[in-house]
C-alpha cells in the first residue's frame, strides 16, 4: 500500500465539494483490459449494491474488440456505476473512485475522473513496458499526470497470485481473479456483506474445484485487505443507507432483457405466439440470446441467414397468424427497410427493435447514440408511416414492448422501438411489475367470411381483418403491389393510390387517440423553458432540470415516449413556453421533427461522442438558454 | 368472395382465382400455372391450407392466379419470408414460386439458405434465362454472348447453372422439367410436395417476347429425343429417337460420356443406372447441359433427410414446453430480488 499525500499527489477535496462520508451517493469506474473481467466485476458489484436497497446506474463501456492486444489503449474495457442513499438518475458524470488495471486503463479514463478524487492501481501492472505500451511517455505515477488526485497503490497481481497459492492454480488462472479480488477491496470499501457471492462462487465453480478456491480466497483477501492496511477516512468503510422505495420487490434488470422480456408478456396479452428472426448485430444480440431461452412462452427464434431474411422471416410469420418480431441496430435496419415497407403495403403486424448505436455506416457498434430517429420516422421509400416508440431506461423497455405489440396487432402495422446501446446494456433496480397490472388486448382473428375483403377496415382503428392460413373460405392474396382499397386485388388506379396512400396515413395519424396526451415529467405545463428529450437522455435531462428547478429556475422536462404519431396536445404545450431546448444524442433530429410539425423556434444540445449525455451538460444549456 | 364450401373432389378450376391472368400471349407460365393447378387437385390438396409464396418478376405473379392463400412479396427475398411462414406454421403446405434472376441474382443468398436448411416447401424456379419484366436484360442464366439492352456486345457472365447450385447448398431434393411438359411437371409436383424438406425444380419455360427459342436446341419437336435425357430410379440412363444412346461412366477421367447401344460392344448391362440417392451422380448429371449432351430431366437426387428444418424446431420448442408453459411472473422473479415494504 503506499497511500501517498506528499507534495502534488493528495489535494485536499475541491473547495465546496462535499467529502465522500457527506455525500449522499459515489461513482466508481472500473477499468482494465477488455480480457480482465471489468464487466463481472461491475454487474457483480451492481448486483450487491442492489441487495443492499441502494439506488443506482450503471454504463458499461466496452470495445468492439473480444480480446485485444493486453495494454493497450484501445483495448480497455470499463464499468461504471452511480449509487447510494438517494434516487440516482445517471450513472454519473464523473467519476470519484477509479480502479485501474493497468497503465492504459489508467490513461484511457484519468481525464474523467472528478478533481480530488481516489485511484486506485495495480502497482503491479506498472513495468516499464506496460507503461511505454499504453501511450505514456513516462510513469504517469511519478510524472505529475495524477497531481490532482488521491493515489493508492496495490500489486493486485501479487496479491492475487499470493492467494492462489494453496490451491494450485496455473499462473494465468490465479491471475484471472484480480477482477474478483477488487470486488472483495470495493465491497469493503461500501460495506457490502461478501456472503452471498462466496456462496455464488462456490455454485458456479464446484466447492472442490480448485478454480473456485481460488476466487474465494482472493474476494476475502481483498475485503480484509481494507481492514488490515488501515485504510481509513474518505476511502471506507462508507454505508450508504438503503433508498426508501415505493413498496414492492425490485431485481435489477438491463435494458436488453427488460426488452426481451416485455416482447414475451406483450405477446401473451396478444393472446398470441411469437416468432423472433434476427441476425447477431452489436448491440442488439443479446434479445436474440434470452428469448432463444423462452420457447415455453410460445416464443420461436430463428437466426436468418441476413439481416433482410430476418425481417422477412418476422413477416412471413406474421402472415401466418403469429406475431412476427426483428430485433437489431441501425446498419442492420437499413437493411430491413424494404421488407418494412411490405409490412407496411401488406398491412400485417411486425414489431421492430432497433437498438441504435453511433453511425453513419459501422461506426463505433459499442458506443451508444440517438440517431436513428429519422431512419425510424422518415427511412423507408414511398409515403410509408409506422409508430415509433422510445424507451427512457433499462426497466421502461419492458413497458415499451408491450405498447410496440399493442399498437402493431391493434393497427395491424410495422412499429418501431427506439432503444439505444446505453440502455440496453445498462442496469437498474426495477419495481416488478405483475402481467396482472397490465391490460390485456387479445388479437382476434376474422373466421367469418361472409362479407369478407381483405381490405375492408374496423371503422375506428382503419386496421384491416387478420386472416391465418389455413382458414377455409378466406383464401386470399396479399402483396406489395398496390392494391384495391377493399378486394387487395392488383389495382394502379390513379384515385384508388390516393386512397390508400391516404388511408395508410390516417390510420397511423390516428394512432394519437390513442396514446396518452404529453404531461412535463417535472415543472409546470407553461414557462420560461422546457427541456425537451426522448430516450435514454431522461436520466441526465431529468436530473439537470430537477436541481435547475431547485436553484429557482423555470424550467420544465418534457419526455417523448411516442416518437410517432406524436400526442395530439404536444404542439399546444410546446408552444406554452418561452423556449425549447431539445437534447439529444444526434445531430438534431428530434429537433428536426418537431420544427417540421410544429413551426416552433426550438433550439438543440446535439452530443455524439458515443458517450451518454451528461447532468453538467444540460445544466450549463439550460443557464445559457434561461440568462440568454 | 366465394364463399361456397368446396365439394370434396376439386378440380384445377377450384385452383384457379377470380383474376385475369396477365403473361403475355404465348409464354411458358400459362402452361406451369396449368400444370400446378391440375395436380394439386389430383393431389388432393385443400385449398385453405395452401400458400403460395412469390418475389418479384413474371413468374412472381404466379400467386395472384391461384385461390390458395398467396403472399407476392418483394426481390429475392420469398425464400426468407416462406421460411418464417413455415417455422410458424408447419402445418401449411408451402410452394415457392421464383425465377432466375429473382432465385439465383439478387435472392442468391436466400436460395442458398432455405435449401441448406431444407425449410419444407416445394420452390419452382422458372428459368427463361432473361430478365422479363424489366425489359430483356440478361440473367445470371444467361448463356454468354447473350445480347440485351443491358448487354449490347454480349454478356460476358459466366452462367449459373439452377440444379448444380441447388446441390451445391446441400439440397435434398433436385429436379428439372420443361414448361410444355405438363405430364412430367405433375409428377415432379408430386414427387416434390412428398417430399419432406426444401424441394427444389426447375422448370424451363420460355419467354416469348425477349428470349424466344432460347430453348429450342433441345425442346423442339424435332430435337427432343436426341436431346433429353428423362430419368428414372433404378433404370438405365437410354435416350434418342432409336433409344439406343447411353451414359457410361469414364472411370479414368470420372466423366460421363455418350456411347450407343450396338456400337463398339456396348450393351445396355454397360450403362449407369440412375440411382436418385447418389449425390455424386446426380451433380455429374446436374452439369450436363446441350449442345454437348442432352439435357436432364426428371427427379435428379432425392435423398430426404430424416427430419426437415421446421420439424426440428417445433421438436425443440416442443421439449421446452413439456416443462410446463412459461408464467411470466415466475420469469421476472427469477435470479435475486429484494423486497421492500
Amino acid at each position: 500500500m503506499n497511500l501517498q499525500t506528499g507534495p502534488g499527489r493528495g489535494p485536499a477535496p475541491a473547495p465546496g465539494q462535499a467529502s465522500q462520508a457527506e455525500r449522499q451517493s459515489v461513482v466508481v469506474r472500473f477499468a482494465g483490459d477488455s480480457g480482465d473481467g471489468v464487466q463481472l466485476l461491475g454487474s457483480q458489484f451492481s448486483q450487491e449494491t442492489a441487495l443492499a436497497g441502494n439506488s443506482l446506474a450503471t454504463f458499461p463501456d466496452f470495445p468492439a474488440e473480444i480480446r485485444a492486444p493486453t495494454g493497450t489503449t484501445y483495448g480497455v474495457s470499463a464499468f461504471q456505476i452511480n449509487f447510494g442513499s438517494r434516487v440516482i438518475k445517471t450513472a454519473g458524470d464523473q467519476p470519484d473512485v477509479l480502479v485501474a488495471f493497468n497503465p492504459a486503463a489508467l490513461k484511457v479514463n484519468h481525464k474523467a475522473l472528478r478533481r480530488g478524487g481516489i485511484v486506485i492501481l495495480d502497482s503491479g501492472a506498472f513495468k516499464e513496458k506496460d507503461i511505454k505500451r499504453a501511450e505514456w511517455d513516462s510513469d504517469p505515477r511519478t510524472n505529475g499526470a495524477l497531481a490532482e488526485f488521491r493515489v493508492i497503490e496495490i500489486d493486485i497481481s501479487a496479491q492475487a497470485l499470493e492467494c492462489a497459492k494453496p490451491f494450485g492454480v496455473s499462473q494465468k488462472e490465479a491471475l484471472r481473479t484480480k477482477n474478483i479480488w477488487m470486488l472483495g477491496l470495493v465491497s469493503w470499501m461500501y460495506d457490502h456483506d461478501i456472503t452471498p457471492i462466496a456462496e455464488n462462487l462456490e455454485k458456479k465453480f464446484g466447492a472442490d474445484d480448485p478454480v473456485g478456491k481460488a476466487n474465494v480466497a482472493a474476494l476475502k483477501a481483498g475485503h480484509a485487505y481494507g481492514d488490515i492496511h488501515e485504510i481509513s477516512g474518505e476511502l471506507g468503510p462508507t454505508h450508504f443507507p438503503a433508498v426508501k422505495h415505493e413498496a414492492g420487490t425490485y431485481r435489477l434488470i438491463s435494458g436488453a432483457e427488460a426488452l426481451a422480456w416485455g416482447l414475451v408478456a406483450g405477446t401473451q396479452l396478444a393472446g398470441l405466439e411469437a416468432v423472433l428472426a434476427s441476425y447477431p448485430i452489436t448491440p442488439s444480440s443479446p434479445i436474440l440470446h434470452i428469448l432463444a431461452r423462452l420457447k415455453q412462452f410460445g416464443m420461436t427464434t430463428f437466426q436468418a441467414e441476413d439481416e433482410i431474411a430476418a425481417c422477412c422471416a418476422a413477416l412471413g410469420a406474421s402472415f401466418g397468424g403469429k406475431l412476427g418480431i426483428t430485433a437489431s441496430s441501425g446498419p442492420g435496419i437499413a437493411l430491413k427497410t424494404e421488407a418494412i415497407g411490405l409490412g407496411i403495403s401488406t398491412e400485417l403486424p411486425l414489431v421492430i427493435v432497433n437498438t441504435q448505436r453511433a453511425g453513419p455506416s459501422t461506426g463505433m457498434p459499442t458506443k451508444t447514440e440517438q440517431s436513428d430517429l429519422y431512419l425510424a420516422v422518415w427511412g423507408r421509400n414511398a409515403d410509408a408511416p409506422i409508430p415509433v416508440v422510445a424507451s427512457r431506461s433499462p426497466g421502461d423497455c419492458f413497458d415499451v414492448a408491450i405498447e410496440a405489440v399493442r399498437l402493431a396487432t391493434k393497427y395491424m402495422t410495422p412499429v418501431m422501438i427506439l432503444s439505444d446501446g446505453y440502455i440496453a446494456n445498462a442496469a437498474e433496480p426495477w419495481r416488478i411489475p405483475s402481467i396482472k397490472d397490465y391490460a390485456p388486448f387479445p388479437v382476434s382473428f376474422r373466421t367469418d367470411p361472409n362479407g369478407y375483403n381483405v381490405f375492408m377496415r374496423d371503422e375506428k382503428t382503419l386496421a384491416r381483418p387478420w386472416v391465418k392460413p389455413g382458414t377455409p373460405g378466406m383464401m386470399h392474396r396479399i402483396g406489395g403491389i398496390e392494391k384495391d382499397a377493399l378486394t387487395g386485388n392488383i389495382s394502379y388506379a390513379d384515385a384508388n393510390h390516393q386512397k390508400m396512400t391516404d388511408t395508410r396515413a390516417a390510420k397511423i395519424n390516428n394512432i394519437a387517440d390513442d396514446i396518452p396526451e404529453q404531461k412535463p415529467e417535472i415543472g409546470s405545463a407553461k414557462g420560461k423553458l422546457a427541456v425537451v428529450g426522448w430516450g435514454s437522455t431522461y436520466g441526465p435531462i431529468n436530473r439537470a432540470v430537477a436541481n435547475m428547478r431547485e436553484r429557482g429556475l423555470d424550467v420544465a422536462h418534457i419526455h417523448i415516449r411516442h416518437i410517432w404519431p406524436l400526442p395530439r396536445n404536444l404542439e399546444k404545450l410546446l408552444k406554452s413556453y418561452d423556449k425549447v431546448l431539445v437534447a439529444e444524442m444526434n445531430n438534431g433530429q428530434m429537433l428536426t421533427l418537431l420544427k417540421s410539425q410544429y413551426l416552433i423556434d426550438a433550439k438543440g444540445l446535439l452530443k455524439v461522442s458515443g458517450q451518454p449525455l451528461k447532468i453538467e451538460e444540460v445544466e450549463h444549456a439550460i443557464r445559457a438558454q434561461i440568462s440568454g | 368472395m366465394n364463399i361456397q364450401t368446396p365439394p370434396d373432389k376439386l378440380t384445377a378450376k377450384d385452383f384457379a382465382s377470380d383474376q385475369e391472368v396477365r403473361w403475355c400471349p404465348g409464354c411458358g407460365d400459362y402452361a406451369i400455372l396449368k400444370a400446378v393447378q391440375v395436380s394439386l387437385a389430383n393431389m388432393g390438396a385443400r385449398p385453405e391450407n395452401t400458400v403460395f409464396v412469390s418475389g418479384i418478376g413474371c413468374s412472381s405473379r404466379f400467386p395472384y392466379y391461384m385461390a390458395t392463400y398467396g403472399f407476392h412479396t418483394i426481390h429475392g427475398r420469398a425464400p426468407a419470408i416462406a421460411s418464417g411462414l413455415k417455422i410458424a406454421r408447419p402445418d401449411l403446405d408451402v410452394w415457392l414460386v421464383t425465377g432466375d434472376g429473382d432465385a439465383l441474382s439478387i435472392g442468391g443468398n436466400h436460395l442458398f439458405h432455405v435449401l441448406r436448411r431444407n425449410v419444407d416447401m416445394n420452390i419452382l424456379l422458372f428459368n427463361n434465362e432473361i430478365y422479363g419484366l424489366t425489359k430483356g436484360q440478361y440473367s445470371p442464366t444467361s448463356r454468354v454472348g447473350q445480347k440485351s439492352p443491358s448487354t449490347p456486345m454480349g454478356s460476358v457472365d459466366s452462367p449459373a447453372n439452377p440444379c448444380s447450385f441447388a446441390l451445391g447448398c446441400n439440397a435434398r431434393f433436385v429436379a428439372r422439367g420443361i414448361d410444355i411438359q405438363a405430364k412430367n411437371l405433375g409428377e415432379l409436383f408430386q414427387r416434390g410436395r412428398d417430399h419432406k424438406g426444401a424441394s427444389f425444380i426447375e422448370i424451363i419455360q420460355n419467354c416469348i417476347v425477349y428470349n424466344d427459342g432460347a430453348f429450342a436446341d433441345f425442346t423442339e419437336k424435332p430435337v427432343a429425343d436426341d436431346m433429353q435425357l428423362h430419368v428414372k430410379h433404378g433404370q438405365p440412363m437410354i435416350w434418342g429417337k432409336a433409344k439406343n444412346k447411353g451414359l457410361r461412366l469414364n472411370t479414368r477421367t470420372l466423366t460421363l460420356e455418350i456411347v450407343t447401344i450396338g456400337e463398339n460392344g456396348v450393351t445396355e448391362a454397360d450403362l449407369l443406372v440412375h440411382d436418385e440417392k447418389n449425390k455424386v451422380l446426380a451433380t455429374l448429371l446436374a452439369g450436363l447441359r446441350p449442345p454437348d449432351f442432352p439435357e436432364v430431366l426428371g427427379v435428379i437426387y432425392c435423398d430426404p433427410a430424416a427430419q426437415s428444418y421446421e420439424q426440428q424446431v417445433k421438436e425443440q420448442n416442443d421439449a421446452a414446453l413439456a416443462k410446463g408453459p412459461g408464467d411470466i411472473d415466475k420469469l421476472l422473479r427469477a435470479g435475486k430480488t429484494w423486497t421492500v415494504s
